[in-house]
């Protein structure tokens, strides 16, 4: 990392072709402070939600992720919680786009590389046709994150075009 | 140094007001846009809720939102065509206390991307009342999919007041 730069890109994604339906960012420095990612995404077909699976060295898969979730549809306002699961969500209620806009997904994650407290997400997406969500997501681990996988949680496959890119924030 | 997150431009306004905080000539070189709002109106309101406008494009069938929010101690959700603007974000009005603005931030990706903008807006007028703070979280839509050039931000009624301040950043992801 360049001295003196605070918000940097560290990698970048664009999805081509059409059995894309997985992003790995591996080999993530711990010299950052925090991490952001930005996710432009559209989805080949209706059925997929936007999980992530994080981890050290490899992205655990075992159930050791929860989610809770703020959503509002346009008419009320409502809660959701899952826990125990393989993967955050960083959409529930809604589902991703399959032409015209792509969904924005901010993904942020304080703190990632520490080896003392479990890893909290805080997650910020929404359709303006379908619904907007403020998600917190947790993972059970005092690993630092080193590696993120970002994927579609059922058989579907990111369109040509959808973006991922992770920033690290230093604070110093 | 990749110059990754850089201020494009900023507004800050000055004695006596002003009707518009406004962006031009956006260069198309970032990856995307995220606009910063500090902000008060001397409309006779608690939360007022400004317009927000693409490349001059003020035809509201273009731009929709759907929010969830929370207003002193009720949720709520709704959603609209923009009649004035897709994005419905609190800004603090002169019946709030006095010196309070609002936090707004506007998240903009692939600004200058072919298709319709999916955007991520949050804003909040914390009052200092009881009754009338108000959070708002939004997905926007602008369906114009030219690159974004123009931002402008204005009342229906009313002006930004002295020391309200917008600025625009470009974020670059090469």
């Amino acid at each position: 990392m360049a001295a003196g730069s605070t918000y940097t890109k560290i990698a970048t994604t664009t999805v081509s072709g059409s059995s894309t339906n997985s992003i790995t960012f591996s080999s993530i420095s711990n010299g950052y402070t925090d991490l952001v990612l930005i996710c432009s995404v559209q989805n080949s077909a209706a059925g997929s939600a936007l999980g992530m699976q994080v981890g050290n060295g490899s992205v655990d898969t075992a159930s050791n992720y929860s989610v809770t979730e703020l959503y509002g549809d346009g008419s009320s306002a409502s809660s959701y919680r899952l826990s125990n699961i393989t993967y955050t969500l960083n959409t529930v209620n809604i589902a991703i786009p399959t032409t015209s806009a792509f969904m924005p997904f901010i993904i942020n994650c304080q703190n990632y590389s520490n080896t003392t407290t479990y890893k909290t997400f805080l997650t910020r997406s929404g359709a303006a046709g379908q619904g907007v969500e403020a998600i917190v997501n947790l993972w059970r681990s005092t690993s630092a994150i080193n590696v993120i996988t970002l994927l579609l949680t059922g058989a579907q496959y990111f369109n040509a075009g959808s973006t991922f890119t992770l920033y690290g924030i230093a604070a110093a | 140094m990749a110059n990754t997150y850089t201020l494009i431009a900023s507004n800050t306004v000055g004695s006596g007001g002003s009707a518009t905080m406004a962006f031009t000539s956006i260069p198309s070189t970032y990856t995307d846009l995220k606009i910063v709002i500090s902000a008060r109106t001397n409309a006779a309101e608690y939360r007022s809720v400004p317009v927000l406008y693409f490349n001059a494009d003020t035809t509201g069938a273009n731009y929709s939102y759907r929010l969830v929010y929370g207003i002193s101690s009720t949720a709520g959700s709704a959603s609209g065509t923009g009649t004035g603007g897709g994005f419905f974000f609190y800004v603090n009005g002169a019946s709030t206390t006095a010196s309070t603005f609002s936090n707004v931030e506007i998240y903009i990706p692939n600004y200058a991307g072919s298709t319709a903008k999916s955007i991520s807006n949050d804003g909040a007028a914390e009052t200092n009342d009881g009754t009338n703070n108000g959070l708002a979280l939004n997905a926007s839509l602008w369906s114009g999919t030219a690159a974004i050039t123009t931002a402008t931000i204005s009342f229906a009624a009313g002006l930004f007041v002295e020391y309200s301040t917008a600025y625009l950043y470009g974020i670059k992801n090469s």
